[in-house]
């Protein structure tokens, strides 16, 4: 039992909240978004509020997240695509802090529920629509037709188009869910078998190294799945509003 | 806290029962943490199949818990890093690239004065040299013709002693030359004398202009 990969993703109601039929709780993953978002918000909040002109070690790091979304989104969109900063730095931050927080062992992981990460990708993919027909009307259309393509192609090319813009919600979502699923299963397993094995003598405890060493790289990797998923998922946000402000490209 | 779920496989079932039967959910829609882990031990996907444990990730019945919850925390922490934090951070990089970018003009602007500052300096010298070599060309200049002048007062005086001391040693000659006249007159009457005894003094002057010829 106590092996159980597939514990850690359980929800726990932790405060039963129904409405209407529906089922609302406060569960530990919503403990963990409060989490991510109070950590993230307080560290930000308050690294920077001596607004030093020569930062501090914190300050430059909350400096360095924001050059770092900013240059991603410029390079990316333009500097029309500025006025999304907002969104796009908050789904960074907060897809990198829920990933980070649920390395820790016990912690939920945010990010492992596809529902989270779906909604997320949804909310990209709406402001992207959303704004594409307010900014261009049904010039925002022209997105699934490339320029250049010939006359005959175009049915097939405009399919293909669209075919490719209704899985990017999809795509966006899978990427990050699969990636944090999967990571914790065999962060999990690894670990299970470090305790089994060395519940069986010298010789199981001998045979626990190996298994603990893979544990630990396998940490590592975690952590920098965690931050590349964080990217990934911003770049994708970037390149997407991209369509969404220059649709004829 | 959040802790407990953890630890708290064992009883986890018990708990997870009791709300299922408490709450007389539709068939499907919840079977939560309990039932789930007799199916789960190993058999994961088999027990995903017969819907009796569900994969936590793909069970609906948490879907508007967390959608709802997703809304609000990610909502307000969109807000406060769009009023707040963002607004902040912006500034300070402005204000530090502002104060960077005054800093290099200043230094601009004093490498400039520095540039004038040199050049004037250059400009002094060159003219101080030019001055000095003007003075040194004129003090040259004079030195050599009051030497020219000096030279050609010598050479002046000289040629007058030349010519004078010529002139001088012409009018000698001449002298000489006419006293050689007269001694050679005298001479030849003495002898034509003594050895005819009296001479004919002008047919003397005469041959003897004549031998002189």
């Amino acid at each position: 039992m106590a092996n159980d990969p597939i514990h850690q993703f359980q929800i726990a109601k932790l405060i039963p909240i129904e409405i209407g039929g529906m089922d609302f709780s406060f569960t530990n993953s919503s403990l963990f978004m409060v989490a991510t978002v109070a950590a993230t918000g307080a560290f930000l909040y308050l690294t920077t509020s001596s607004r030093g002109l020569i930062p501090s070690r914190l300050q430059s790091l909350s400096e360095m997240s924001y050059e770092f979304v900013a240059n991603m989104l410029r390079d990316a969109a333009g500097s029309h695509g500025m006025k999304f900063f907002p969104m796009v730095f908050s789904l960074f931050m907060f897809v990198l802090v829920a990933n980070l927080l649920g390395l820790f062992p016990y912690f939920f992981t945010v990010t492992s529920h596809i529902i989270v990460t779906f909604a997320l990708a949804l909310l990209v993919i709406g402001t992207v629509v959303v704004y594409g027909f307010m900014k261009h009307g049904f010039g925002f259309l022209k997105l699934f037709v490339p320029q250049g393509v010939p006359g005959i192609l175009v049915p097939l090319v405009v399919l293909i188009e669209v075919i490719s813009f209704l899985s990017r919600p999809i795509s966006l979502s899978v990427r990050l869910f699969a990636n944090m699923l999967a990571g914790h299963i065999t962060l999990k397993v690894f670990a299970g078998f470090v305790t089994s094995l060395s519940g069986l003598g010298a010789v199981g405890v001998a045979g626990a190294i190996l298994p603990l060493a893979m544990t630990v790289a396998i940490t590592a990797l975690e952590f920098l799945v965690a931050f590349l998923q964080a990217y990934v998922f911003a770049v994708l946000t970037c390149m997407y509003l991209n369509d969404a402000l220059h649709p004829g490209h | 806290m959040f802790v407990t779920p953890g630890y708290a496989q064992e009883t986890a079932p018990a708990e997870g029962e009791a709300h299922t039967q408490g709450g007389t959910r539709p068939e499907g829609e919840a079977h939560p943490v309990g039932e789930a882990h007799p199916a789960l031990e190993g058999h994961t996907e088999q027990g995903a199949e017969h819907g009796g444990g569900v994969f936590p990730p793909f069970d609906p019945s948490s879907f508007p818990s967390q959608i709802l919850w997703l809304a609000i925390t990610f909502g307000l922490f969109y807000l406060f890093l769009k009023k707040v934090v963002l607004p902040r951070i912006g500034g300070i990089l402005e204000v530090r690239s502002d104060r960077i970018a005054q800093d290099l003009e200043q230094a601009a602007r004093m490498k400039g004065e520095a540039d004038a500052a040199v050049a004037a300096y250059e400009q002094e010298l060159a003219e101080a040299k030019g001055n000095a070599n003007a003075i040194g060309q004129k003090a040259r200049d004079g030195a050599r013709a009051d030497a020219d002048a000096e030279r050609k007062r010598v050479e002046a005086t000289l040629e007058e002693k030349l010519a004078a001391a010529e002139a001088n040693i012409a009018s000698i000659k001449a002298k000489a030359m006419n006293e050689v006249g007269t001694i050679a007159e005298d001479t030849a009457a003495e002898i034509v004398r003594s050895l005819v005894g009296g001479a004919d003094k002008a047919a003397v002057a005469a041959a003897v202009k004549a031998a002189r010829g």
